[in-house]
């Protein structure tokens, strides 16, 4: 192949931060004192917290080395599937920066914040309609949070009808926060496995729907990367019995104007806007995940709800069936900002082409990977594709190797092992911003580390060798854990 | 579009590769009966300068410093942040990379949640943070959850003066379980009446928050005495963590989970969100907490470095068993309240409290002369409640029509306390600013 993307540079090693800086040094412009002291009652009083003291200096340079440690979706390619690393648009981060948002106390009453109640307001009616659902909350952190409030509204609702049901049917392939956001909710997981095709197929949902059941959590796209072909007829199956059919939106990126999840049977689903909605994921968070419900749903969602009448916006808590709070204010405002620029910027026409590109790419390189590695259900994908390191196990080397090894061709790794129906699965999603070329070299790469699999799998077993450390050791980091310096 | 880099002949070749004609046989798994019918009905797309005029007309109608002067607290506070702490989060190193999952090229992330796991635990006197939560309220309802898993008890008790969303969002996470809440009541000094916790067993934790809603400090030291002859775990919370650069931190005295928001430091108030939900515990009970964590550990060269670790806790490898379903948190505030705490400093802490203590000593004086009365007599750190004298929706509307905010009014959340507000100053009111609401309310 042609020279790699991946060399050494210069990076600089930089201590921790309280091994830096001298006792005297500030790195904030400390206001004037315009005011007189005031007597404090010492026995309240602390010795305040050990921390050091920076200059300005000291902390850009801290920080500025510390970055360059650092793989982000703006250095390269960063086909991390199921987290959907698009590109995230830089006009998005100035417009949630502008001193009318940044600057906005969360109590400000109604007249004094109809601007971000208007946006709020908005983004809500465009979020149901790229779901085909009718209400919107914009409240939940996260995605994790969404499938929480999803969870609670599903509980609230059966609840209402006096029906105590226990179980909640989950897919083999589902994110572990599936399960977890349920039993926070007191449901067990029933698991069900998906068939030969990668997919849930009716008479294994029938086999374990009943009336203790409260409903069904799928992911569509599910997290193979597949379509759930049944799934009309397995919200039938669900809904006949009495229970929910829950989407968890974090694949929405393949089908935006495409497939509207309300309209296929789904009855409430959470999005990702850090995933489907282009907003940065912050290497951890602030993510946003709000949850789309169907009429039914609405009475249930958390409040305060933003309601528009009389020509004017305003946050109303009148909604006895509400499940309650899920965050001490509106949620994450400053991400709900960008996720809004994003959707104003694509358009409808937009956001489906985005759809369409990232499903091509992602067939592109199912099909141009298939000879070199694995591919355990080959059929055509929606926006992912899951591997497998099956065809290197003569040599011994495993998914890990060859995600190590793609470091230093200077990409990002795929996600690896999960789903975990898939053994060793290497979980590719390119998304629609990255372009033929890039594609193009990480096809190659990747050829290139299958083909050193074979020839030099040392290469592999020692990667990676170009970043700033080697692999670490987590299994010590584990059983004696520092947490602290 | 700008963000989509295919050209004609780019999708013309990849369908080649793909074996399709046109980009819809792509989606040929999708059943028919699946796929919409008509276009998305959503606003036509718009150029990166009309957005720009639209996102102004919207930002300007907000009510904020400087054409207003504001003196709310109730959980989101206002504070200067360094220019330089905005730009280094601006470094797309940080804001584009994902969890760090692959520690070899994310030790930036790493190294800077590990010195901010450390400042959090040195700022709150506790051994061990983890790497964020969403927000301080949902902080509050995970160390009850917490605490619930480790003593096996299914009561908790929480402090009136929690901050009543705060609140709020514990009854949403704790309904499913069938936990009960007791919530404690209040003593006229302005803090949380603990003397009937002797009379309650079985209880897994009592919750305080200090300041307390009220801006009251509570006397954390008798508290956790109280608790820990109950038999329950001390939780203590907090949403404006800067008074411990002045007043004791909850750790020394006597909490087992100290939890809350950290949007005071360093981060915007963007009406309530993103915040940052700060997390500390004891050591001993590492294994039972929620969320990420990072650890320090070496390379196969033996080298220093860092990675995510005790993932047995966490949803994706044990699922149902996982001790919280949070995954993504809020870590790039977390990373900006490390900036900002490394910016501050030791000193710096120290006399930013101060300034904030005295600021809001002054206004307290000032208002009392001026005819309000402040109800509670316990110190206070950057807010407190006064009863204005006249009707109080008068004097809030006149004051508004100055562009004067006169803080919180309490009646939505204690309607008996109709005539009060909860007013907050912070290191940006100016004496002048501080002098006009004083000089409104006296006239």
């Amino acid at each position: 192949m042609k020279e790699s993307q991946g060399i050494s540079g210069l990076i600089l090693n930089e201590p921790l931060l309280w091994e830096r800086g001298e006792r005297g040094r500030s790195g904030f412009s400390m206001p004037r004192r315009d005011i007189v002291p005031s007597p404090v009652d010492e026995g309240l009083t602390g010795d305040g917290p050990d921390f050091p003291d920076l200059s300005e200096v000291d902390v850009v340079r801290h920080y500025t080395r510390l970055s360059q440690w650092n793989f982000g979706l703006d250095t390269g390619m960063y086909p991390l599937g199921s987290c959907t690393m698009k590109y995230n648009p830089k006009i998005n981060e100035k417009e949630a920066a502008l001193p009318g948002f940044a600057g906005a106390h969360p109590l400000l009453s109604a007249e004094l914040s109809q601007g971000s109640l208007e946006l709020l307001y908005w983004l809500e009616q465009y979020l149901a309609e790229i779901t085909g659902m009718d209400a919107v909350t914009l409240q939940p952190s996260a995605g994790a949070q969404g499938e929480l409030t999803g969870m609670l509204l599903i509980h609230a609702y059966h609840t209402s009808r006096g029906s105590r049901r226990s179980k909640i049917i989950v897919p083999d392939t589902a994110h572990g926060t599936n399960p977890a956001s349920a039993s926070l909710c007191g449901f067990s997981s029933v698991a069900v496995q998906s068939d030969e095709k990668g997919i849930l197929s009716p008479g294994a949902v029938a086999a374990v729907m009943d009336e203790e059941t409260a409903g069904i959590m799928i992911t569509n796209p599910n997290t193979l990367g597949l379509f759930e072909e049944n799934i009309r007829e397995i919200a039938r199956i669900v809904h006949a019995k009495g229970g929910l059919v829950y989407g968890d939106g974090a694949n929405m990126n393949a089908v935006m104007g495409i497939v509207q999840m309300g309209k296929i049977g789904f009855d409430v689903m959470h999005l990702n806007l850090h995933k489907t909605f282009s907003t940065p994921h912050g290497g951890g968070g602030p993510g946003s995940g709000p949850v789309c419900v169907k009429d039914f749903l609405a009475p249930f969602l958390p409040v305060p709800r933003v309601v528009f009448s009389g020509g004017t916006y305003r946050l109303s808590e009148d909604l006895p069936q509400s499940i309650g709070r899920l965050h001490a204010f509106h949620g994450n405002f400053g991400v709900l900002i960008k996720a809004f620029c994003y959707i104003m910027s694509m358009g409808g026409e937009g956001l489906k082409q985005a759809s369409q590109l990232a499903v091509l790419n992602a067939n592109y390189i199912k099909e141009s990977l298939k000879e070199s590695l694995h591919l355990p259900y080959d059929r055509p994908c929606m926006h992912e594709c899951v591997f497998s390191d099956k065809l290197q196990e003569v040599e011994k080397i495993t998914t890990l190797d060859m995600a190590k090894r793609l470091m230093d061709y200077g990409f990002h790794p795929p996600t690896i092992y999960f789903p975990l129906v898939v053994h060793g699965a290497m979980m590719i999603e390119p998304t629609e911003t990255e372009s033929k070329g890039d594609i193009d070299r990480f096809i190659e790469a990747l050829r290139a580390i299958t083909a050193e699999a074979r020839d030099n799998p040392d290469l592999l077993r020692e990667a990676p060798r170009r970043p700033k450390v080697r692999r670490l050791d987590e299994t010590a980091a584990a059983r004696k854990p520092c947490l602290t310096g | 579009m700008r963000y989509l880099p295919h050209t004609e002949e780019d999708i013309a070749s990849m369908l080649r590769t793909v074996g399709v004609e046109r980009i819809d046989d792509l989606f040929s798994p999708v059943p028919p009966d699946c796929r919409m019918g008509e276009a998305l009905d959503l606003p036509d797309a718009l150029t990166e300068w009309e957005l720009v005029t639209l996102m102004d007309k919207l930002a300007k109608t907000m009510a904020t410093p400087p054409a207003y002067r504001v003196f709310m607290g109730a959980g989101s506070y206002d504070h200067y942040i360094p220019e330089s702490v905005l730009y280094l989060l601006g470094r797309s190193e940080f804001s584009t990379a994902y969890t760090p999952y692959q520690p070899e090229i994310s030790q930036g992330t790493l190294q800077a949640i590990y010195e901010y796991q450390t400042l959090t635990a040195r700022l709150l006197g506790m051994e061990v943070a983890n790497a964020s939560m969403y927000d301080g309220a949902s902080a509050l309802a995970e160390a009850l959850l917490m605490a619930i898993r480790i003593t096996k008890r299914k009561r908790v008790a929480l402090s009136p003066l929690i901050h009543p969303h705060y609140r709020e969002v514990v009854r949403t996470y704790l309904r499913p379980g069938g936990y009960e809440i007791v919530e404690l009541p209040c003593l006229e000094n302005g803090r949380t009446d603990i003397s009937g916790l002797s009379s309650m067993d079985d209880l897994a934790a009592v919750a305080i928050q200090s300041p307390n809603f009220f801006g009251c400090i509570e006397d954390l030291q008798e508290a956790g005495k109280a608790i820990r002859e109950a038999g329950a775990l001390f939780i203590s919370s907090f949403t404006e963590p800067l008074a411990y650069g002045l007043f004791k931190n909850p750790g020394c005295q006597g909490a087992d989970i100290v939890c809350g928001e950290g949007q005071s430091l360093g981060i915007p108030r963007s009406f309530g969100g993103p915040g940052l939900g700060m997390f500390a515990c004891r050591m001993k009970h590492v294994r039972n907490m929620p969320g990420r964590l990072v650890g320090k550990t070496i390379d196969r060269d033996g080298r220093d470095g860092f990675v995510l670790t005790l993932a047995t806790r966490e949803q994706h490898i044990r699922r149902e068993k996982a001790n919280s379903n949070i995954c993504t948190n809020n870590s790039l505030c977390a990373l900006a309240s490390a900036m900002y705490l490394a910016s501050v400093g030791g000193t710096g802490i120290r006399d930013l409290a101060s300034l904030n203590y005295d600021k809001a000593e002054y206004l307290k004086r000032g208002l009392r002369e001026a005819g309000c009365t402040v109800p509670f007599d316990t110190p206070t750190f950057n807010e407190f409640v006064v009863e204005f004298p006249k009707e109080f929706k008068d004097t809030y509307q006149r004051l508004l029509e100055k562009r004067i905010v006169a803080g919180v009014p309490l009646a939505t959340w204690y309607p008996e306390r109709a005539d009060h507000a909860l007013l907050c100053v912070t290191e940006t009111v100016s004496k002048k600013d501080m002098d006009a609401l004083i000089q409104e309310v006296e006239s």
